[in-house]
């Protein structure tokens, strides 16, 4: 039998899981209103996939374009998610956006800046105007650097390459968890009398995908098994451009800076498909000749966007579309070109990492030659169900953030919102989290009974006599997953993919890690392999579930938007049984005047604007 | 491939089938699912941008997922070993802890406040800030502490804080909203002067910046402007006119 008071036990007020963006934002927040505060992180600290996010943060400063407001903002936002985005989430969001990005200058951040001095901001995929906060293509870097810099001297404690099992609850309330030192294999229980979530999304449940190692659902497994519901998770994105040549960096991000730079999408007959491809809704707002086009990249104010600039559901598709259709390039994704649309210094200081990445991992020079691309699942929308002010699940102490939790982003996100969302919700994570302690007094007592069954299932992957292979069982997974839940869905392919999932539920029972526990990535596959598991079949039900198509989430079988599915969101929530149980939950309701902002045509709100800040 | 922990361990041979395109990490990947399930290296984004995956090949630092296959020949053995300069944990991985100590003590960014505008924002020019922002492409592989002769071969980690710092500190000191000095703290804490300029750092840095002529060479010359130049220090002693020191 085991005995847990001889495991190393660490106690904080607050255990911020992921140190992400929003990871070490929530850890700042709580430790500078004086809680003692532990991160935990899987990798070494300043490794998360915060790294790759490449085109900018959005916020509207202003600063490029002095017309933008929090308004536009939040209704380019509302629009993006095709309105079925939390309403008070994505005002949150975008009043609080300028404000997270100044504070980052305060703290080090080193944006690229206008003539005038002032952070530049750039164009972005359903964006009105120049919106997102840059430096060249490395933003990402750029923001964990600074929240990394800035943690280190706040006082919270950090400890890395500490992979979390499961979450301990004690009289329905959050009281700790379990955790392995990556290193050494032994276990580590952390007492805290909250937890904040950050462990991003899942991405590698599916074979192309942008994610890296670490995504693999941790947040949504851990949260799940402990009670809390999970929204939205049929809504995952699929990045328009993933690289797709050669084999071994296909779904690698390429960034949607380079359309926002003035990158055009081509198919093999050398046609500008977008044209083809406008939605309804944004036919008013997106131009419909490359003169048009041509004249927006110039700088002309009056001229409307690009198509390819349309939001990201969008484009994917149509380029599935092409390749479907037979007009592909030859490894089957469609062409992107920067190399005739700008100069060869231009792009260089521009996209320096693109053109870093396509020249060594492609040997292909982006200012001469065009880009092969073709979608990649980048992003879950979908997330941890948390309350939009407090960010708290319905567990109480269990708070979540980040791209780990649903609903800002409604059916589909644009780009830079998510390096938004994170800096947003990472401190307001932490707020809510320090009320939460303040009025918790009672002392957390450990359940060791629990403590004990996570540590047992742990160590029974690498005490069985024989068994699966973790890394041919995930391959599996990813072969479910790209083929029947990817970008385009219908009912048989749903069904199928749920019952090749059941089947690797069970083969799951005797998976086996080579090997002994110290710094063993078979056995930390094995173990991330439930929450993959847990991840793969939310997506899965509540796509089958969903019988419409909006956004990201496309369903053949029923292709519009239907206005009856705007009402509700699917939660899922863990059974008593241990079944997965799902039911459509009512959508939030937005207050009037969120309604009126969103639905605003882009002329009356332009005169709105203008009308409110003459007054000042 | 080293295979082994930090107190033994030796070279193992691993034939396996490469397809086209391939990274070094790609192959290791391939070893890890196909032949050893156990075998520990660290990696994240895939993509030349996390610096998570150095390693020596054929004794040269290299990020492993920015190395392709194609750069050796077909019938060339390849070794892949550990970072030499930081301890072995277990096969390619290392302990990079001490970085993260050295980080910590440098004194924070600390903007002057008087220089933010009534709207919050600041204002900095480019050009002002293109030579910061080339020290901010690091992306922590650690590439240039493991080539450092003063900590791979002389193991000063007691006195020298490696080439990364130094342009961090570099940085900070360009930063044209910045407040603090740090000069003392380059010089005494940070052993500025135990860099002798073989630019092995700058050779090796994946992300191409120019640690030694931008970043560390102006560094030195601040202390050497603050503590050596005697007409500096004549005119400092006669008029005092030096600001007072903040910070380590």
């Amino acid at each position: 039998m085991l005995d847990i008071s001889n495991l190393q036990t660490i106690e904080h007020d607050i255990i911020v899981v992921g140190a992400g963006g929003a990871g070490i934002r929530a850890a700042i927040e709580c430790s500078m209103r004086g809680l003692s505060t532990g991160l935990v992180c899987k990798s070494l600290l300043g490794k998360a996939h915060t790294v790759m996010a490449e085109g900018g943060v959005a916020a509207a400063l202003g600063n490029v374009d002095s017309r933008d407001h929090w308004k536009v903002h939040f209704r380019d936002t509302m629009r993006g998610g095709k309105f079925f985005n939390n309403w008070r989430m994505a005002e949150l969001h975008a009043k609080h956006a300028p404000d997270r990005v100044r504070e980052l200058e305060e703290w080090g951040a080193v944006f690229d800046r206008t003539d005038q001095g002032l952070i530049s901001q750039r164009n972005f995929g359903g964006h009105r105007y120049p919106r997102l906060a840059h430096v060249g293509d490395r933003t990402g870097l750029e923001i964990i650097r600074t929240l990394q810099d800035k943690g280190v001297h706040q006082g919270f404690e950090i400890y890395m390459e500490c992979a979390c099992l499961d979450l301990i609850k004690s009289d329905g309330r959050i009281s700790g968890m379990v955790g392995m030192w990556r290193e050494s294999g032994s276990f580590v229980v952390f007492k805290a009398k909250a937890i904040i979530l950050a462990t991003g999304g899942g991405g590698k449940c599916w074979k192309i995908t942008s994610n890296s190692w670490e995504y693999t659902g941790d947040g949504y497994g851990m949260a799940y098994e402990a009670g809390a519901e999970l929204i939205d998770m049929e809504f995952t994105q699929f990045h328009p451009t993933g690289m797709v040549w050669p084999p071994s960096v296909r779904g690698t991000l390429v960034t949607e800076g380079v359309r926002g730079e003035g990158g055009i999408l081509i198919n093999n007959e050398g046609r500008r498909f977008m044209f083809e491809n406008i939605p309804e809704r944004f036919v008013a707002e997106t131009a419909d000749t490359q003169e048009e086009a041509a004249r927006w990249l110039a700088g002309d104010r009056d001229a409307r966007r690009p198509p390819e600039l349309l939001t990201r559901d969008v484009v994917a598709r149509a380029i599935r579309k092409e390749v479907k259709a037979g007009r592909g390039s030859p490894h089957g994704g469609a062409f992107l070109d920067i190399a005739t649309q700008r100069s060869s210094q231009d792009i260089v200081r521009k996209l320096p990492s693109m053109y870093h990445q396509f020249k060594v991992l492609a040997e292909l020079d982006i200012t001469t030659e065009t880009m092969e691309v073709g979608p990649t699942l980048h992003y879950f929308m979908g997330g941890v169900r948390v309350d939009a002010d407090t960010q708290m699940t319905r567990v109480a102490g269990l708070f979540a953030c980040g791209e780990c939790a649903g609903g800002v982003h409604g059916a589909n996100r644009l780009g830079g919102n998510s390096l938004s969302d994170l800096l947003v919700f990472g401190k307001l994570a932490g707020e809510g989290a320090f009320e939460y302690v303040q009025s918790e007094k009672k002392p957390t007592a450990l359940d060791s009974e629990q403590v004990i069954t996570i540590i047992k299932t742990a160590t029974n992957i690498l005490n069985r006599e024989t068994g699966e292979n973790p890394y041919l069982l995930h391959e599996s997974l990813q072969e479910v997953m790209q083929s029947d839940v990817g970008i385009v869905r219908t009912e048989s392919l749903l069904n199928q993919g749920i019952n090749k999932l059941s089947g690797l539920w069970n083969k799951y029972k005797t998976v086996k890690a080579a090997g002994a526990s110290q710094f063993n990535p078979g056995w930390h596959e094995a173990l991330a392999l439930r929450n993959m598991l847990i991840t793969s079949e939310a997506v899965a039900r509540a796509a089958l579930m969903r019988e419409e198509s909006r956004g990201a989430h496309t369903r053949v079988d029923f292709p519009d938007e239907q206005d009856e599915w705007l009402k509700y969101n699917v939660v899922i929530k863990k059974n008593k049984d241990g079944t997965m149980g799902l039911k459509k939950s009512p959508h939030s309701q937005p207050g009037l005047e969120l309604k009126r902002i969103a639905n605003l045509t882009i002329e009356e709100m332009e005169s709105e604007i203008k009308m409110e800040r003459s007054k000042l | 491939m080293f295979r082994g922990d930090k107190t033994s361990g030796e070279m193992v041979n691993y034939k396996i089938d490469i397809d086209k395109g391939m990274v070094v990490l790609d192959v290791i990947h391939k070893i890890q699912a196909e032949q050893a399930g156990d075998l520990a290296v660290r990696w994240n984004c895939k993509a030349g941008k996390c610096g998570s995956c150095s390693v020596e090949i054929n004794g040269k630092p290299k990020l492993s997922c920015m190395t392709r296959m194609n750069e050796y020949s077909d019938d060339e053995t390849i070794y892949v070993r550990p970072i030499k300069t930081f301890p072995t944990i277990k096969d390619l991985v290392t302990d990079v802890s001490w970085n993260y100590d050295q980080n910590k003590k440098i004194t924070p960014f600390s903007p002057h406040l008087k220089n933010k505008d009534k709207n919050g924002n600041y204002r900095m020019m480019q050009e002002d800030v293109d030579r910061v922002q080339e020290f901010r492409k690091c992306i922590e592989c650690y590439l240039c502490q493991n080539v450092c002769h003063v900590l791979r071969d002389h193991d000063r980690k007691d006195r020298f804080i490696g080439p990364r710092f130094l342009i961090r500190l570099a940085s900070l000191d360009m930063h044209p909203l910045d407040s603090v000095d740090r000069v003392p703290s380059v010089k005494d804490s940070f052993g500025s002067g135990m860099c002798n300029i073989t630019r092995c750092c700058t050779d090796v840095c994946p992300e191409h910046i120019q640690l030694t002529d931008n970043g560390i060479i102006p560094l030195k010359e601040r202390v050497v402007d603050r503590y050596y130049d005697p007409i500096k220090l004549l005119f400092r002693k006669l008029f005092r006119r030096n600001k007072p020191l903040r910070g380590a």
